[in-house]
C-alpha cells in the first residue's frame, strides 16, 4: 500500500462551489483525491460518517431533477446533515417570492450549505454575495454544473488512471449543455483534449474562444477517442428546428452499435443522464460493455460528499 | 531536534509489542491488525508480518482514515486542513480481536475518533490499543493496552515517528 503524499502547501479555502472554469487543476485533483476517501462509507454495514452532523443543506432547486437531487440528499445523509428539500412546485415562490428573499427565510432558520439549481446563468454566484451560507451550483442557465464535471473526470480517472493526453468527444446538444461546460473546463484543466461534435446549430455562439475543437461528424471522431460522453437533446430549451427530424439527428449523431465497432477498444462511453433510448444512444450501447452510465452516478454520491465536506470545511476555518 | 530512539530501537519496542500480543491472545481467536493513518499504516503492516510469523497463521492488516471522525472539524482553532483518504480494510471485522495501532498515544483524540469509526465497520470481538509512543498529556480516559516505549516530554512539544517507508529511516525525534 503506497503512501500517497498530496501537496503539503495547499490548502481548500472555497467555502462555494460555484463553477469548475473558476477552479486550478490542484483544487480539481483535491477534490477527487478527497472523494476516493468517501467512497468506501457507500459500501459498509453503517453507510453514515458524521462530519456534517449538527449541520443544515437546504436543497433549492428551481427546476426538475432527480438524480442530482437526490445525489445530493443522499450526499448530505450520508454525512450526517439534516436537509430541507425545497422544490419550485410546493413553495412560496409560486406566491412570487424571489429567489433572495426565498434564500434570507431560510437562512434564518440557520441553514449551513445551499444546493442551488436554476435557470438563470449566475444564480448560483448571485447568492453567494448575499448570504452566509455556502453555496454550492448544481446547474445554473447554460453555464455550468460542477458536480458532474467532477464526476466526469473522477470517473475517466478512476478507470483510465490520468486525463493527461486523452481524447474526449462531447456530442449532441453542446449550445444547452451545461454539462458540457463544465466537462470541458475539468478535462482540459486536467490535461485532456476535448472535441465538441454535434449539427452547427446546436453549437455555441463563439465556440472559438473555448478551448475546445469542434467537429460536425461523429463518424470522423470516433475512431480517434479515449472517452465519448453522449448529451441529451434537451428538447425543453430548444428553440426553433435546430435539425430537420430526429430521425436525422439520431442517425448522424447516435451511438449505435454500428458506430461502435470502429471505436477504440477500450473506449468508455459515458452520459450525464437522462437518457433517451433510441435516440442519442443505443439501448445496447447505453446497457454495453463500453458504458460506465451507472458508474457516473455511483461517482456523483463520493463526489458530492467530497464537496460538501470542504466547503463546509473552509467555512469553518473562516469563522 | 533530539533523537530518543534509533532505529535498532523502534526495531526491539516491535519485537517486544509482537511478543506480549502474542503471549496475551487466546490461539483460537482471530486477530487483525488496523493502522491509524499515515505512520500507523506502516506499524500495523509490519506487526501483522510478525504475528503472522509467530502464530503461523494469516493476521491481517487494514488502514484507517480517521478524518472524518475527527472533533475538530468544525472547530476554527485547527491549523491543520484535514485531509480525507482511503480506509483500506479488506476483511470483515466482526468478531475478531482488532489490535488498532498509532505511532504515538499522546491526547487520546485519535484513539478515540478510530474506535468511532471501527464501530461503523462492524462489531470487533474486542479493540486492543498498540503503540509505540506513549506520551503522558491525556485528555480522553484511554490508555494503550501495548505501548512501547514510555516518555514524559512536555505536551506541546511535536514528537514525529519516521519510518523508513515514508521518511527513509526509522527513528523518533522530539522537535
Amino acid at each position: 500500500m503506497a503512501l500517497r503524499r498530496k501537496s503539503k502547501q495547499f490548502r481548500w479555502h472555497r467555502k462555494h462551489l460555484l463553477g469548475v472554469r473558476e477552479l486550478s487543476a490542484e483544487e480539481i485533483t483535491y477534490i477527487l483525491d478527497t472523494a476516493e476517501g468517501f467512497e468506501q462509507v457507500s459500501t459498509r454495514s453503517v453507510k453514515k460518517a458524521p462530519p456534517l452532523r449538527g449541520k443544515v443543506v437546504v436543497n433549492l432547486f428551481f427546476e426538475d431533477s432527480t438524480r442530482t437531487r437526490n445525489s445530493f440528499v443522499l450526499a448530505a445523509s450520508r454525512l450526517s446533515a439534516d436537509i430541507i428539500e425545497f422544490t419550485k412546485k410546493t413553495s412560496s415562490v409560486s406566491k412570487g417570492e424571489t429567489l433572495l428573499d426565498t434564500a434570507k427565510n431560510l437562512e434564518a432558520m440557520g441553514i449551513d450549505i445551499v444546493v442551488i439549481r436554476h435557470s438563470a446563468g449566475g444564480a448560483p454566484k448571485f447568492l453567494s454575495r448575499s448570504v452566509n451560507a455556502c453555496v454550492v451550483n448544481a446547474g445554473d442557465g447554460f453555464c455550468e454544473h460542477p458536480t458532474q464535471g467532477l464526476l466526469d473526470v473522477y470517473t475517466i480517472r478512476k478507470i483510465k488512471g490520468t486525463l493527461e493526453g486523452l481524447k474526449i468527444a462531447i456530442v449532441g446538444d453542446i449550445a444547452h449543455s451545461r454539462v458540457a461546460r463544465s466537462d470541458m473546463w475539468a478535462m482540459t484543466k486536467l490535461g485532456a483534449e476535448v472535441i465538441f461534435v454535434g449539427p452547427p446549430t446546436l453549437m455555441p455562439a463563439q465556440i472559438s474562444r473555448l478551448p475546445v475543437s469542434v467537429s460536425y461528424s461523429l463518424d470522423e471522431v470516433i475512431e480517434k477517442v479515449d472517452v465519448i460522453n453522449m448529451l441529451r437533446i434537451q428538447f425543453e430549451r430548444l428553440g426553433g428546428n435546430p435539425f430537420p427530424s430526429i430521425r436525422e439527428y439520431s442517425h448522424y449523431f447516435g451511438l449505435t452499435i454500428e458506430r461502435m465497432k470502429r471505436a477504440k477498444p477500450d473506449i468508455l462511453v459515458m452520459h450525464p443522464g437522462p437518457i433517451n433510448r433510441g435516440l442519442e444512444i443505443e439501448s445496447e450501447v447505453a446497457d454495453g460493455e463500453h458504458s460506465v452510465i451507472l458508474e457516473q452516478v455511483k461517482n456523483g454520491l463520493a463526489v458530492r460528499m467530497a464537496v460538501l465536506f470542504l466547503v463546509n470545511q473552509a467555512a469553518a476555518q473562516k469563522r | 531536534m533530539k533523537v530518543i530512539l534509533d532505529s535498532g530501537q523502534v526495531e526491539r519496542i516491535l519485537v517486544g509489542l509482537a511478543n506480549q500480543i502474542v503471549s496475551e491472545t487466546p490461539v483460537e481467536l482471530d486477530i487483525a491488525v488496523i493502522g491509524i493513518r499515515s505512520r500507523g499504516e506502516i506499524l500495523a503492516q509490519r506487526l501483522s508480518s510478525r504475528l503472522s510469523h509467530q502464530l503461523g497463521k494469516d493476521v491481517p492488516y487494514g488502514t484507517l482514515d480517521i478524518t472524518l471522525y475527527r472533533d475538530d472539524l468544525n472547530s476554527p482553532q485547527g491549523t491543520t486542513q484535514p485531509e480525507v483518504r482511503t480506509t483500506e480494510i479488506g476483511f470483515d471485522i466482526d468478531d475478531k480481536i482488532i489490535i488498532l495501532v498509532d505511532d504515538v498515544l499522546y491526547t487520546g483524540r485519535s484513539t478515540r475518533a478510530a474506535m468511532d469509526a471501527l464501530i461503523d465497520l462492524g462489531r470487533p470481538k474486542a479493540i486492543k490499543l498498540a503503540v509505540l509512543v506513549n506520551r503522558i498529556g491525556r485528555e480522553f480516559p484511554i490508555q494503550a493496552d501495548y505501548a512501547g516505549y514510555k516518555t514524559d516530554v512536555t505536551p506541546g512539544k511535536l514528537v514525529q515517528v519516521n519510518l523508513v517507508e515514508s521518511d527513509g529511516k526509522d527513528e523518533v525525534v522530539i522537535e
